[in-house]
């Protein structure tokens, strides 16, 4: 037990109007969140079928600005961030010197000399605290801007006619992984085509004095096409049938980006050197020469549920350990994304199932994603 | 929420039928069922089994964890919820009605099962 006493968890903008639509909060990252409002199946199947509405104001948001942004980001981060263009986004990592992932990151170029990084808010301070850090020498300011922002995700095939009618907005446009300046009914909001559910959607940053009243249109213009409140339950349910990566999970500081199969993130030809780039070319070498585990997909011919850490078996060797599992509402089974010997990675390997407390369950090993939405 | 009068209640969250002809019948509660939300696989035990009050004797999936299922009395499994196992989401939709989960013969009954209003008390709903 910890001596300190505990630190009560930090609540968002819209904690008042979740509790009064009968949320189910849990505490994440230190914020208490909601996991459901409802049932976690229906909010998972209308963000599919129609549209969910997500309070995501957990997630850490750091500006960086100055002459050098760009320089700093390319040497903070594995991806090549001064090739981003202006009002684009980035799915790219920031890593040890080691070559360990420290956090997955979206970063968002908001102008010549503006950036903004969006961490996961387990890993918010600790990707704050190495940006600080790596900023030394460079005529770059790193801005903790945490609490300037509330983020609501508007996702779902329904979401773009949604949007439509709250803003002027050129949302057509606007193409995946971009985002502008805009206002949304009445709120001036950076206006974001990202997501992490597998389905089209936006993700709105917003002053925290905004966000009830943002909430509120959306609510009210999605609810002829069938949006809900949906919490973090669904979200999890729906990233995994994606086959996106979730740090904590598929992504560790014990995994370069070469062992989770996200080796393209790191651009070793960009220029000047960045922080891992001797231990990651050594990574990538060592996944050419002698294959990691690899992420694979699990599809359950059964109805139990595999969770992380319950080992992959195979002739009755332990060969991999699930690291993400749920019961997949598309689907209709349970799922799983799990590090797996090279050996039985490979779709269709016969004989591979999982340990589901002491009982070996059969599985089938799949390519990743479970589910990709049609164009 | 309101927990029917005429069941009693462990602290497990379990609840228990008055006997007709020595057999209860036993689910979880409202309560719990909410707590697990969406209920995806049941494991009960089989006909015949001996369960023990106060001891596992199955489990309720849910789409964010596992959970064990107790007994709240001692005696022998006289028919399960076939349908609850084919449609676990029944737990959810109808756990005093349709997602009862067990009848069991009674053998013993702990003496601290609890009246609905002492586990409306207990549980805070």
């Amino acid at each position: 037990m910890s001596s300190t006493a505990p630190v009560a968890p930090r609540r968002t903008a819209l904690d008042a109007l979740h509790r009064s639509l009968g949320a189910t909060m849990t505490d994440f990252a230190g914020w208490d969140m909601p996991l459901r409002y409802g049932s976690e199946r229906d909010e998972h199947l209308a963000v599919r079928g129609r549209a969910g509405l997500f309070d995501l104001s957990h997630m850490g948001e750091i500006t960086v600005t100055g002459p050098q942004a760009a320089a700093l980001l390319n040497h903070a981060l594995v991806g090549n961030i001064a090739s981003v263009g202006v009002g684009r986004a980035r799915y790219t990592m920031i890593c040890r010197a080691d070559g360990g992932i420290l956090d997955d990151l979206i970063v968002y170029r908001l102008a010549e000399t503006e950036y903004m990084v969006v961490a996961n808010a387990s890993n918010a301070q600790t990707v704050l605290d190495a940006l600080v850090e790596r900023a030394a020498g460079f005529d770059a300011a790193v801005r903790d801007d945490r609490d300037a922002y509330a983020l609501l995700a508007v996702q779902g095939p329904e979401s773009p006619g949604i949007l439509k009618s709250l803003t002027d907005a050129d949302l057509d446009g606007l193409k995946y992984y971009a985002g502008l300046p805009g206002t949304v009914a009445g709120v001036p909001a950076l206006i974001a085509r990202t997501g992490y559910t597998g389905e089209d959607g936006f993700e709105l940053f917003v002053a925290p004095a905004d966000a009830e009243r943002l909430w509120q249109a959306l609510t009210e213009a999605g609810a002829p096409v069938g949006l809900v409140p949906c919490g973090l339950s669904c979200r999890d349910t729906l990233r995994l049938e994606a086959g996106m990566p979730l740090y904590g999970h598929e992504l560790t500081t014990a995994l370069t980006p070469f062992d989770a199969g996200l080796g393209r993130v790191v651009k070793f030809e960009k220029e000047g050197d960045f922080v891992g780039r001797e231990a990651l070319s050594a990574a990538a070498a060592r996944a050419e020469s002698e294959p990691p585990r690899v992420l694979v997909g699990l599809v359950a011919e059964g109805r139990r549920v595999p969770r992380a850490g319950y080992p992959v078996v195979a002739d009755g060797k332990v060969v991999g350990e699930i690291t993400s599992g749920a019961p997949s509402p598309t689907l209709g089974r349970p799922i799983a994304m799990a590090y797996v010997d090279a050996a039985h990675a490979v779709p269709g390997t016969a004989g591979v199932g999982v340990d589901i407390r002491g009982s070996h369950e059969p599985y089938e090993v799949v390519a990743l994603p479970f589910y990709k939405r049609r164009k | 929420m309101s927990n029917p009068q005429q069941l009693r209640y462990s602290k497990e969250h379990e609840w228990l039928s008055g006997a007709e002809d020595g057999v209860s019948t036993v689910g979880i509660t409202e309560h719990a069922a909410n707590a697990l939300g969406d209920v995806v696989y049941v494991q009960l035990p089989e006909v015949g089994d001996t369960v023990t009050a106060g001891e596992t004797c199955g489990e309720l999936e849910s789409t964010k964890s596992v959970s064990d299922l107790y007994s709240p009395v001692t005696g022998e499994i006289a028919e399960v919820n076939q349908d609850v196992v084919d449609d676990p989401a029944l737990v959810n939709t109808a756990p005093f009605e349709g997602g009862w989960l067990f009848k069991v013969r009674v053998a013993e009954e702990p003496k601290d099962l609890l009246s609905a209003d002492e586990y409306t008390e207990f549980s805070g709903s």
